[in-house]
């Protein structure tokens, strides 16, 4: 039996970006952030501050919360200048 | 030019989903470096709570190219991505560092000051949550005075140490303070930084609700409130130049600053703080102020300029 050649084998530890990379942090929250549309004037404030980019704009910049990922931290709330967020319990 | 919020990119710099704590102000102020500098950005991130955000491999939280390094590492490795892409004739890639307090204002220093006095072209970031989160909450040199942390049960018994004030005195070509509370101030400060060749520092001070013992959903609002009660003032230095941020100067006045108290009483580190705390906080902003005022005289635009006039 002969001596085979060591294999050389590069580990690169390369990361892609993907949404997820803990799981669906939406399970972390106590309180979800409500968004009352009517009351909202498009300021962006709540879009600003997000730490986690889980207010989302549509084309017209309404906003809208991404709940797979919000972790419930209640920034958006605190910072709108219209109480057009509530923050309500999850079940 | 005052930045409108509408024309800010949609895209998501964060990926959602990360393991940042709720209400980070590290994740909050990595978006707004990419909001600011756009897409030709390479990170290069010392260990902290910024290298655990970005999650485990194979997938990133973070949705930019990032260079994981050791701490006494972070701003050579800078300077030697930047030589490697001017080698390229990639001029376009901006090269930032990402560090926290106490990987900027202990572990990697010496790696700072060399790069500062080399006048390497990178732009620097210390994001400053007063302690060293990552490991569990323990006294950096730049922990305020009073501060409670794992390793100062009793209150930190020594002050904030000024890097701002350090790189000026290094005289690179650009140094600002910025906070989360401010997006839009923080943003304006690294569009510029990014327009000027060499050396350039920012310091974003990031309230961490979980060090400091707040409600996460607090984070702005603290950040808010520490430049209003004037611990925590928005400056730029700039080719020689200081000048005092709008956000900040009305608070040169004492008598329009918050009380100190308003700051401390949203913070479970400073639950236990005696009016001793508070009168020593104080005395360190007013000092803190008297630098400012100096700065301000000998350096101001104008001061500058009559002095070149002069020389004329
Ligand atoms: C030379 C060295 N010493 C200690 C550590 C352990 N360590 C990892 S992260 C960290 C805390 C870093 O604190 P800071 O720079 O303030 O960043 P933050 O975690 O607050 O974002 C420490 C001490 C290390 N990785 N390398
Ligand atoms: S609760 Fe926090 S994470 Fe969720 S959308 Fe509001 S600011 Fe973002
Ligand atoms: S902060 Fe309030 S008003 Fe402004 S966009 Fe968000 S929900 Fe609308
Ligand atoms: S400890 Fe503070 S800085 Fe670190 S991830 Fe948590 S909130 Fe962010």
């Amino acid at each position: 039996m002969g001596v085979s050649e060591p294999k050389t084998l590069f580990v690169a530890p390369l990361s892609k970006p993907d949404a997820g990379s803990v799981g669906k942090t939406g399970t972390w929250r106590h309180e979800k952030p409500v968004i009352d549309e009517e009351k909202c004037v498009k300021c962006l404030l709540c879009w600003l501050y997000c730490p986690e980019d889980t207010i989302l704009r549509r084309e017209d910049d309404m906003v809208y919360v991404d709940y797979d990922y919000c972790k419930g931290c209640g920034i958006c709330a605190q910072v709108c200048p219209v109480d057009a967020i509530k923050m309500v319990p999850e079940r | 030019m005052p930045i409108k919020l509408k024309d800010l990119p949609r895209i998501r710099y964060n990926m959602p989903g990360n393991a940042a704590c709720p209400g980070c102000p590290e994740t909050m102020g990595m978006r707004y470096v990419k909001m600011a500098l756009g897409d030709n950005v390479v990170m290069v991130i010392p260990a902290g709570c910024s290298s655990v955000i970005q999650g485990i491999n194979p997938k990133s939280g973070m949705n930019f190219p990032i260079l994981n390094i050791v701490f006494a590492a972070a701003a050579s490795a800078a300077a030697g991505m930047k030589a490697a892409f001017e080698e390229l004739g990639r001029d376009d890639v901006q090269v930032v560092v990402w560090a926290g307090d106490g990987g900027t204002g202990d572990i990697g220093f010496q790696a700072l000051s060399g790069a500062a006095e080399r006048n390497d072209d990178i732009i620097y970031i210390c994001v400053d949550n007063e302690a060293y989160m990552n490991t569990g909450i323990q006294r950096s040199s730049l922990t305020p005075y009073g501060a409670w942390t794992t390793t100062t049960w009793t209150g930190k018994t020594e002050h904030k140490k000024n890097i701002p004030l350090i790189m000026i005195a290094h005289d690179v070509p650009y140094v600002a303070t910025a906070s989360v509370g401010y997006p839009q101030d923080f943003i304006e400060k690294l569009r510029k930084a990014a327009s000027i060749r060499g050396f350039k520092y920012v310091h974003l001070h990031a309230p961490c609700p979980v060090g400091w013992r707040f409600d996460p959903g607090l984070t702005p609002h603290v950040a808010q409130l520490a430049v209003k009660t004037g611990l925590w003032p928005l400056f730029e230095y700039e080719r020689g130049k200081f000048r005092v941020s709008s956000f900040s100067r009305m608070y040169r006045k004492p008598e329009k600053r918050a009380p100190i108290e308003e700051y401390l009483k949203l913070q479970g580190r400073y639950k236990g703080a005696g009016p001793e705390v508070v009168k020593e906080l104080e005395s360190y902003v007013n000092r803190l102020w008297e630098w400012i005022e100096l700065l301000e005289k000998s350096m101001s635009p104008s001061t500058t300029a009559k002095k070149l006039v002069s020389k004329t």
